[in-house]
């Protein structure tokens, strides 16, 4: 009998000018392969299904927990994390995309570097005077730390970026993890202080107006964050301040 | 005045608060990292960390933190450093708190304790079971804050070869390369601090992330940075077993009451469930009463590894032990450590809620690391720092759990102000040197990178460092026997020979990851064999080093801190006396109260 196999269709771009093309391997299958494992095994041996030699396949990685956010990449067209991605949960010929939102590095590897400067933009901290000791920080009810608690496990992924309708080649949209974190530091009393500075960053070109209410981002959420509540929520709080601004002139 | 430079490499936890300790003195500082910093290993750390701030009224003191970690170290760390980490700890918990981490709440409102390995008391402060997280992401936060305000200048994506050295021997700044380019490129600083982490690529698979193989470390142990007590490799009791990594499972899951057991009868076929509690051997329990499932990492694992290979008592013959949660409410465990758990459930697709987990040990954490001294962080080279894992000062022969996230961010805040205070005071700035360190040095990476690309062998990185990591894994972690360590060396001779031999099956120079990977693994080697060879020397059994055939700590020969240096290309030992000045060194059991 022929031993099982694996079998993967890879979406291969050599540098971020040239145009991508696909590649195809078979692996032998182990009990409990991931996708990272699979691109370990073609790394050992990169040779195409049939029989061409190739390169390793380029991709981010780092944990392989899922929890630093890494490995996200289109896998049977979903955009979800290469490491939790278990073989055998996946429909065969497996097909593996870089994310399409994000530039291109090579291969599956993205530039994700939108993201980071989004929270730079939005003031994604909390503006403390200084390391040096100045006591404890304000108390904080359970029920406020058990809201807080799942907001701050975003781990900047991008997937609901991807799935986006509104993050596209027409709009700088900074997508619902931006808007979350927002709502995180304005949701602490140190944070709150400053919330219109950051209500005002979160309004304007790519701004919360941009969500057009897809709800497609809560959905793709490796980390079951509630985007689409932060989402209602910094709008309603930026309309407000809109608003208010308006009246006062 | 002139205006010193700050190069900090490496932004996990150590890395991010050396970089805030130097941005906020005024200093400018270039912070370099292979990933985004947001996504380093420090995000990895679950259960917590230790301050003694007493809040559960148990009469816990920063003395008390502090004799549990010399003694749970086994007396092998200079004790005045670690004194002033546990005495600074409880400040560290208040700024991590101002800074907004979503710390777990008491009903007041204070933070809540929860208990860990090698105490009694509930020391941990904790953020869900996802802490190392929390606490990265706040440091993150401070930093970017830093960026938008222009005083930190973050180069992400590069990675370290080299640190460039003047013909003094001063450290005048690093030698890099992008990781996207492949541009090899010098940067000067008037100091460097490394906080460059883990070593767990070394033994394969471990509970350490892709980033951690050692690299930057070894590059400096071979330009002349000492390398202090490598032996000491901490391997975590409890772990899933897997083929791409040996996910932790984190300590916190026994401080919140999860058990470990195994059926008494080696035979059973039953579901865990359906086993009645006297046919349950809770051995940590049984032989350890007063900690019981919390006594420290080296005892759970060598218990583990006991029930397994001595008493084969292993769940159905194999390599695996229970680790029990079920009979935790659900909703304590969903909000205490929900993180962790979903691990299990997604990598295995069984709610441990319902089922016991089924856990072994893994490579978790190096005590070692590049030697430093004993007053601010700075390495035997001068302009060179180390904090965080990378270095050896605060752990001894044994970590105790919930301590790495507070001695990363102590050591970062101590290296930092040091680097910038050497800095200030140099006689000759870096911008005053000749240029010629840094086109010698940009030359031998260049070199290095061509000649790596041109190689025609027959060998495969991947598979060397697979050997690697077998080799490793097999005899220089859990037990040590001096004929094994010895067969390793002469593997790792072997595997250093094959890798002359290797061919990168990419010679693109556009994101070659292997190319890099290439030069990781040659590094990779280079400390593979300053472990062994100090697990080999070390006739004593301490802490996590533990031999069979010399089975008790010998004070009289061994209280003495490894140094190895490279010399000749070939690693070099010598021995310093510890500092117990503060603690009398005694006997070290958990079996009863200390």
């Amino acid at each position: 009998m022929a031993e099982k196999q694996v079998i993967l269709r890879i979406k291969r771009q050599q540098t971020p000018k040239e145009p991508s093309r696909w590649e195809e391997f078979a692996l032998p299958w182990r009990a409990s392969m991931n996708v990272i494992i699979c691109l370990r095994d073609i790394a050992e041996n990169p040779v195409t299904r049939d029989g061409k030699k190739t390169t390793p396949i380029s991709y981010d990685s780092n944990c392989l927990e899922e929890i630093c956010g890494s490995c996200a990449m289109l896998i049977n067209g979903k955009a979800r994390m290469a490491c939790s991605a278990l073989v055998d949960q996946l429909e065969q010929p497996i097909r593996i995309e870089p994310m399409t939102k994000f530039p291109v590095v090579r291969d599956l590897a993205v530039d994700r570097q939108f993201m980071f400067e989004s929270l730079k933009r939005v003031k994604a901290w909390i503006p403390i005077d200084g390391t040096y000791d100045l006591g404890e920080g304000p108390r904080l009810s359970p029920e406020e730390q058990e809201k807080a608690y799942p907001l701050s496990n975003c781990i900047t992924c991008g997937s609901c970026l991807e799935v986006c309708p509104q993050v596209n080649e027409h709009s700088n949209f900074m997508g619902a993890a931006i808007f979350s974190q927002v709502r995180l530091f304005n949701m602490h009393p140190t944070g709150a202080m400053h919330a219109k500075e950051r209500l005002q960053a979160s309004m304007g070109n790519g701004g919360i107006e941009d969500c057009a209410n897809a709800q497609n981002c809560v959905l793709a959420c490796p980390k079951g964050i509630p985007l689409t509540e932060s989402l209602a929520e910094i709008q309603r709080a930026a309309w407000k301040q809109a608003l208010l601004g308006w009246l006062i002139g | 005045m002139r205006q010193p430079k700050i190069i900090v490499v490496g932004g996990g936890l150590a890395g991010l608060m050396a970089t805030i300790r130097v941005a906020e003195s005024g200093v400018p500082v270039e912070l370099f990292s292979i990933v985004p910093v947001k996504r380093s290993h420090s995000v990895c750390a679950q259960g917590g960390i230790n301050a003694a701030k007493n809040q559960k009224g148990e009469g816990d003191t920063t003395q008390k933190h502090f004799d549990d970690t010399i003694y749970g170290g086994d007396f092998l760390a200079n004790q005045p450093l670690v004194k002033r980490m546990c005495e600074a700890a409880p400040g560290i918990i208040d700024l991590l708190d101002r800074m907004g981490v979503t710390f777990n709440r008491t009903p007041e409102g204070l933070l809540d304790y929860r208990r860990f390995g090698g105490t009694l008391y509930h020391r941990t402060a904790f953020a869900g079971a996802t802490t190392g997280q929390q606490l990265l992401y706040a440091l993150d936060e401070q930093v970017r804050r830093h960026e938008s305000e222009g005083r930190v200048t973050k180069r992400e994506g590069w990675t370290f070869l080299s640190a460039v050295i003047d013909e003094g021997g001063v450290a005048r700044g690093i030698c890099a390369m992008d990781l996207r380019s492949m541009e090899v490129k010098t940067f000067p600083a008037d100091a460097v601090i490394f906080c460059t982490g883990g070593i767990g690529a070394i033994f394969g698979r471990s509970t350490n992330s892709v980033v951690c193989t050692g690299s930057a470390q070894s590059a400096l142990f071979q330009q002349g940075v000492d390398y202090a007590n490598g032996e000491f490799i901490q391997v975590h009791p409890t772990a899933i077993p897997g083929e791409d990594k040996l996910r932790l499972m984190s300590e916190s899951a026994r401080g919140e009451g999860g058990r470990v057991w195994v059926p008494r009868n080696p035979q059973e076929k039953r579901a865990a469930k359906s086993i009645p509690d006297a046919e349950r051997f809770y051995f940590l329990e049984e032989w350890y009463p007063k900690y019981g499932n919390l006594v420290p990492r080296d005892i759970a694992t060598r218990a583990i590894h006991r029930i397994v290979y001595q008493e084969k008592l292993g769940l159905n013959g194999q390599a695996a032990v229970y680790l029990d949660v079920t009979h935790i409410p659900r909703e304590t465990l969903d909000r205490k450590l929900e993180g962790i758990l979903e691990i299990y459930e997604k990598f295995l697709g069984v709610d441990p809620r319902n089922e016991p987990m089924k856990v072994f040990p893994a490579m978790h954490y190096t005590m070692g690391g590049m030697w430093v001294n004993a007053e601010d962080q700075a390495t035997s080279i001068p302009g060179i720092y180390a904090a965080g894992e990378c270095e050896y000062q605060y752990h001894g022969a044994n970590r105790l759990g919930a301590n790495s996230l507070v001695s990363c961010i102590f050591g970062g805040g101590i290296a930092g102000p040091a680097a910038v205070k050497y800095a200030r005071g140099v006689e000759k700035g870096t911008d005053s040197v000749s240029t010629a360190a840094f086109e010698r040095e940009q030359k031998r990476q260049e070199a290095k990178n061509a000649a790596l690309i041109a190689q025609d062998g027959a060998e495969n990185p991947v598979t060397i460092w697979k050997e690697l990591g077998e080799v490793m894994t097999e005899h220089v972690t859990v037990t040590r026997i001096n004929k094994n360590l010895e067969r390793a060396y002469a593997k790792l001779a072997e595997l250093n020979a094959r890798y002359r031999k290797i061919n990168l099956s990419d010679r693109t120079r556009w994101s070659n990851q292997t190319l890099n990977f290439a030069r990781e693994l040659e590094n990779m080697l280079i400390l593979a064999r300053v472990i062994t060879i100090g697990a080999f020397y070390r006739n004593e059994s301490r802490g996590a080093h533990y031999k069979p055939d010399f089975p008790d700590r010998d004070d009289t020969n061994w209280l003495r801190t490894t140094r190895a240096r490279w010399v000749n290309n070939d690693v070099e030992l010598t021995y310093e006396p510890v500092d117990i000045s503060q603690i009398p060194p005694r006997p070290r059991r958990y079996d009863a109260a200390k």
